[in-house]
């Protein structure tokens, strides 16, 4: 019965629902780091754009309101971060760590009073092709918009990055602030945007979780999803598709390892549980063995302090 | 875990405060594993601080502390700032207590669903919430078509797998034909987890999904898929109203006022407490009327025999994965037995996790 290929449509289809906010966050990460900027803050932003979606949600009642405001309170808080990395030219690792330090603090506190409040049902596209189609039906729709945004989302960051002026610009400001600078280019401006983006994107993927994946308000409920979203740019050596893949093989195998429970498969279940870290890191090294392209995808002044002499 | 920090930096500013002004006054502390609006194991602890207080007694309490070393820290905190006796709340926090309790001799301290009792200020509590897996095994057996029923388990200590016993028994009785599937988790708290794992058990067959573990994630995905479930620790009725059949609620509350009283009045003596339906620590919310009338009665009836002693959760003959006898024909499962239960009875799948 479960191997049926109705079954594993089922399957692929909550795999990828449960990638969703990996993706959404190291997306967002990846432009971060492309400028040549490292944001250790994923979770602290991805935890507050769920609180703030959440209490939005249960405050206006309205999704809209909810997703963009969970987007722009993850802007607000990399606004801190990129003041102090940008402005006062701190150190980005130490700052970075303090983000998530704070934001889980503060997410627990905002959250005191939405706690046990049951969420609300988000809408999912085109239900009815989900039930008629076999096979295909889970796996292309009944899903909520933010997936179908979350799986193009790294094709547009590829495009960007490579083909448009300004994805050669962010290319540039992390490769070589001196240089772009010394062309005209604002590296901080640039830097400023690309560090809000990326806590839009986590502020999003932050929502996802506490509006869709498991609809409520838990402290802590990111439960470590933004560092293996961190993880997951390094070891996709910087490039959008690999994110995605990588995502996919990490949710893959968290849902798998509980299914092979499931199903009784005489594994020690310590060992399936480490399965998910071990086999995206296995997968990730070898797709990315090419040390040309490594080189060309990875910005070479990340995490360094940029500042123009007056 | 930097959060833990950050808290326990604040708790220890404030247990500083505290300790300055108080060491005339009787004060009580708990230590949480969760935060206290789990809804779940956490929130009814802390229920059962609100009643101490609401008895006149000052109380603190330290949320979502980690079981193992930072456990210690915390406990001893509360005993250091004049705290006089002191609920420790998980089966982890057994060895942080029993070392904490050494160093204090003049501090009562009372662990939860622990069995060490090192040192003459320590007591042990617990309730039989087999007692309620076995209701839960009933209904569940009745209810289910596919005869699959869906467990998501925490870790592997007595406690959990005495609950898997517990129910596998009740429901082979009324369906021969039961299957239980188990998914370990290896967390107490952790929603997403706990709902991946509802949904691997669902889409493995299971109609039914029961949990041992503290968030209402997965009735929450019961819900959704349209199976039954069964709410843990409290009423979890209202986030799933039409996918729980009943909750096992745990009502500490009689206990803590009972135990804080004589503690302060000086007549607080070590002991092992372990109350069941009888004595109200364990509790049933109400039931669905999706299980129909008879079976309804039929459960209150259980439910009654239970309490009254009539019925026992493990009646022999118990037979272990391999079939050897575990209790005899006719006789009844001793409290030592129970306690330090560790193997399967026939009929649940898989090995125990090592």
């Amino acid at each position: 019965m479960s191997l049926e290929i109705s079954f594993i449509g089922i399957l692929i289809g909550s795999i990828m629902a449960s990638s969703v906010p990996l993706i959404l966050a190291a997306s967002g990460e990846l432009i971060t780091e492309r400028s040549g900027v490292l944001n250790l803050g994923v979770e602290g932003m991805m935890i507050i754009g769920a609180i703030s979606g959440f209490a939005l949600m249960v405050i206006t009642d309205n999704l809209f309101i909810a997703i963009v405001g969970s987007m722009l309170s993850g802007v607000i808080i990399s606004l801190i971060f990129g003041f102090l990395t940008q402005s006062l030219l701190t150190n980005h690792v130490a700052t970075g760590l303090a983000l998530t330090i704070f934001g889980i603090g503060l997410s627990a506190m905002l959250g005191k009073n939405f706690v046990g409040i049951p969420g609300k049902e988000f809408p999912i596209l085109f239900s009815s092709l989900r039930e008629s189609i076999p096979f295909f039906g889970p796996i292309l729709f009944g899903h909520s918009i933010i997936l179908y945004f979350a799986f193009t989302l790294p094709f547009l960051t590829n495009y960007f990055l490579k083909k448009t002026k300004l994805g050669l610009v962010v290319r540039a400001v992390g490769d070589s602030p001196v240089s772009a600078s010394n062309q005209g280019i604002n590296v901080i401006l640039v830097r400023y945007c690309c560090i809000l983006y990326g806590g839009a994107m986590c502020g999003l993927a932050g929502a996802y979780l506490s509006l869709i994946y498991t609809p409520q308000w838990i402290e802590n409920m990111t439960a470590g999803r933004g560092w293996i979203a961190l993880a997951l740019v390094v070891f996709a050596t910087w490039s959008p598709i690999k994110v995605l893949i990588g995502a996919l093989i990490f949710g893959g195998i968290t849902i798998l390892q509980l299914h092979m429970q499931a199903i009784g498969f005489r594994i020690p279940v310590q060992f399936l549980s480490a399965l998910p870290y071990l086999m995206t890191i296995i997968v990730l090294v070898v797709i990315s063995r090419d040390s040309r392209k490594i080189k060309l995808n990875t910005p070479t002044s990340l995490g360094r302090i940029f500042y123009k002499e007056k | 875990m930097y959060k833990n920090f950050f808290r326990y930096l604040i708790s220890a500013i404030f247990l500083l405060g505290f300790s300055v002004n108080s060491n005339a006054d009787f004060k009580v502390g708990f230590v949480y594993v969760g935060p206290t609006g789990d809804h779940g194991w956490t929130f009814q602890h802390h229920e059962g601080r609100n009643a101490v207080e609401a008895a006149g007694i000052k109380t603190t309490f330290v949320e979502s502390v980690p079981e193992g070393a930072d456990a210690e820290r915390v406990i001893r905190q509360l005993a250091q700032s004049g705290h006089d006796l002191i609920f420790t709340t998980s089966f982890g926090y057994m060895d942080p207590t029993n070392k904490v309790a050494k160093d204090f001799p003049n501090v009562k301290f009372e662990h939860a669903t622990g069995y060490k009792r090192e040192h003459s200020n320590v007591s042990t509590y617990s309730a039989r919430f087999y007692e309620g897996r076995t209701l839960l095994g009933h209904i569940a057996g009745k209810m289910t078509k596919t005869n699959t029923i869906g467990y998501i388990a925490s870790f592997p200590i007595p406690e959990v797998i005495r609950g898997i016993n517990a129910m596998t028994l009740a429901a082979q009785k009324v369906n021969p034909n039961i299957k239980t599937k188990i998914v370990w988790v290896f967390t107490w708290y952790d929603p997403g987890k706990e709902a991946e794992a509802a949904q691997a058990l669902i889409d493995q067959g299971a109609d039914v999904i029961m949990q041992h573990t503290d968030s209402t994630a997965p009735v929450q995905t019961a819900e959704k898929a349209g199976v039954w479930s069964f709410g843990q620790a409290s009423d979890m009725q209202r986030f799933a109203p039409k996918s729980i059949l009943t909750s096992i609620i745990d009502d500490w509350a009689p206990y803590y006022v009972e135990r804080a009283i004589a503690a302060r009045d000086g007549k607080w003596n070590q002991q092992d407490t372990w109350h069941g339906l009888k004595e109200g620590m364990v509790a049933m919310g109400p039931y669905n009327s999706a299980m129909g009338a008879d079976l309804v009665k039929e459960v209150e009836q259980l439910q009654k025999d239970l309490a009254s002693g009539k019925v026992h959760s493990f009646t022999g003959p118990i037979y272990d994965q391999k079939g050897n006898i575990l209790v005899a024909e006719g006789k009844v499962a001793d409290d030592g037995m129970l306690a330090g239960m560790s193997v399967y009875v026939k009929g649940v799948e898989g090995d125990i996790p090592k």
